[in-house]
């Protein structure tokens, strides 16, 4: 067993980084998430591993030094909150363009503009339909607990450098700042400079005789290249798809409905079937891990099975509940539920969601 | 076992920290434990609270509306939380400062001079902990062999000195507990 400790969810993302053999972390602070920069800078991981650790002038510079460090194939990782992280969406893109692996970390607050410091889940939209231009699209991993604040740290960078993509643990306030016990995995070195040059045969590590030049850019002018490039990107996409859904079922096996939720929604869901079962409903939780790509299939099957309804529960105005409808295609009821712009919705507030919108409505 | 509890009073009382001691010793004791702390304007306007469950199954919300048990420490947060208290569940406040006592007949109503507690033994900052040990005399939810392993744990090395003042406060707050 792992190092078990009490932390905040920002803080075991951090530890985590360190662990996880990261290189370079670049960032600049931002409530809810500024904790990890703090603990990182506190922790000095260069006298541990040799990770450097940079607070950049802006979001901006943050998200091109990831740009550069991911090019030279170094594990190389950034995080923000929403105001933060649409300032480094043309960064993302160029990053998804370049088919740069990378790991960013979104620590969700609301919004429009600056909004709130408090937990939303508003970014749906941004993160799983490609925040930046182009079609594009990466691997959305949305943790629910502290310690899938950790795991998916590692799991994103191994995801990352398998298909050469940008990975987004999507998080929020509430995952961020809460603290809970954690089992820390076992750290992992960091690649030597050998490791890192075998391990990313395309990376920009120096030209040696004999060996071609490499060149990492996301500009073709030539228009017949670049759609090759980007069919080349949709076969990714497709393949990611087939191997990389994950979800939880809770309480699924007879029930007649199911709220939909990811992240902290997730876990005040799963309060709500428990109030739901006292009160002899059947409800379930399908609780998503992956956003990008998104349980579609596995969705549209459970459908025929009983289900009468779907309540999508996410603290947003109503984006997530698009994809359930996509996948559901009209065989059940679906319905959005959630409080926004900072409110945190209560698990009475869903079960009530769930009598009024699905059973009675 | 699920025991549900919100902490609240001022900043700079210790309310955090005693979530943090309750959540570490837990985890001694093979636990599952969350702990949500109000964060941002709501305590930088002066308040704070933070949610703990302590649990032998998985947690599911860590955020909830109503609670086994809700310790208080201001005005502001009697007014606020006195409501959210289940019915059968347990209020444990100081009465130090506050002008509107509970009300409720439906709960379990307890006092601990804390302030005064922690005055006469000549150090304010332990208040928090002369809190800590009236709740775990009302609700025995951790053992305190495993509230000792927590701040073992959690404390670092140089302020382990403090650990048998900290033991002293507890046992103190549940010598003294009152229920009302």
């Amino acid at each position: 067993m792992g190092e078990l400790k009490l932390m905040k969810g920002n803080e075991a993302l951090a530890e985590a980084a360190i662990r996880a053999g990261a290189d370079a972390y670049f960032g600049y602070p931002i409530t809810p998430q500024s904790e990890v920069i703090e603990y990182l800078m506190a922790e000095k991981p260069h006298e541990r591993t040799g990770m450097v650790v940079l607070q950049a002038e802006s979001e901006i510079a943050a998200i091109n030094m990831v740009y550069g460090a991911a090019g030279a194939g170094k594990k190389v990782m950034t995080s923000s909150s929403s105001p933060g992280i649409s300032l480094k969406q043309e960064g993302i893109s160029y990053i998804a363009g370049a088919e740069l692996p990378c790991l960013y970390v979104n620590v969700v607050r609301g919004g429009p503009g600056l909004g709130t410091i408090q937990p939303s889940q508003a970014d749906y939209f941004q993160s799983t339909k490609g925040g930046g231009h182009g079609d594009y699209r990466q691997i959305v991993l949305a943790p629910a607990s502290v310690q899938e604040m950790s795991d998916f740290v590692k799991e994103g960078f191994d995801l990352a450098f398998k298909y050469r993509i940008p990975v987004l643990i999507l998080s929020d306030g509430v995952i961020g700042q809460m603290m809970e016990k954690v089992e820390l995995f076992d750290p992992i070195p960091r690649w030597t400079d050998e490791e890192a040059i075998a391990n990313s045969p395309w990376a920009t590590t120096g030209k040696k005789n004999g060996t071609e030049r490499r060149i990492i850019t996301s500009l073709d002018l030539d228009s017949h290249k670049m759609e090759e490039h980007n069919i080349k990107l949709q076969e990714k996409y497709k393949e990611i798809t087939k191997n990389e859904v994950r979800y939880e079922l809770i309480d699924c096996d007879d029930a007649e409905y199911i709220f939909v939720a990811y992240g902290s929604s997730a876990r005040i869901a799963q309060k709500a079937v428990q109030l739901a079962r006292a009160k002899g409903i059947k409800a379930g939780l399908f609780r998503l891990i992956t956003l990008f790509p998104f349980p579609t299939v596995k969705m549209r099957e459970m459908c025929g099975k009983g289900i009468k309804g779907f309540l999508a529960v996410e603290m947003s105005a109503g984006q997530m509940v698009e994809d359930v409808m996509l996948a559901v295609r009209g065989c059940a009821k679906v319905e959005h539920f959630g409080r926004y712009g900072g409110i945190v919705h209560t698990p009475e507030e869903v079960l009530a969601a769930l009598e009024q919108k699905i059973i009675g409505g | 076992m699920t025991e549900e509890i919100i902490i609240a009073g001022f900043g700079g009382q210790g309310v955090l920290s005693m979530g943090k001691i309750l959540a570490y010793s837990g985890i001694m004791q093979d636990q599952e434990v969350s702990w949500m702390p109000s964060y941002g304007p709501e305590m930088r306007g002066g308040t704070a609270n933070v949610i703990v469950i302590v649990s032998d199954e998985r947690i599911s919300s860590p955020i909830l509306t109503t609670f086994d048990t809700a310790i208080i420490l201001n005005q502001q947060s009697m007014d606020k939380f006195e409501k959210s208290v289940r019915p059968g569940g347990v209020l444990l406040y100081d009465p130090n400062g506050i002008t509107r006592h509970p009300q409720r007949k439906d709960i379990k109503i307890y006092q601990i001079e804390g302030a005064r507690l922690a005055a006469e033994m000549g150090n304010a900052k332990i208040f928090n902990m002369v809190v800590f040990g009236a709740f775990l005399k009302i609700k025995p939810v951790v053992k305190l062999e495993n509230v000792i392993k927590g701040l073992k744990k959690s404390l670092p090395e140089r302020y382990h000195k403090l650990i048998p003042l900290n033991e002293d406060a507890i046992n103190m707050g549940m010598k003294n507990v009152v229920a009302l």
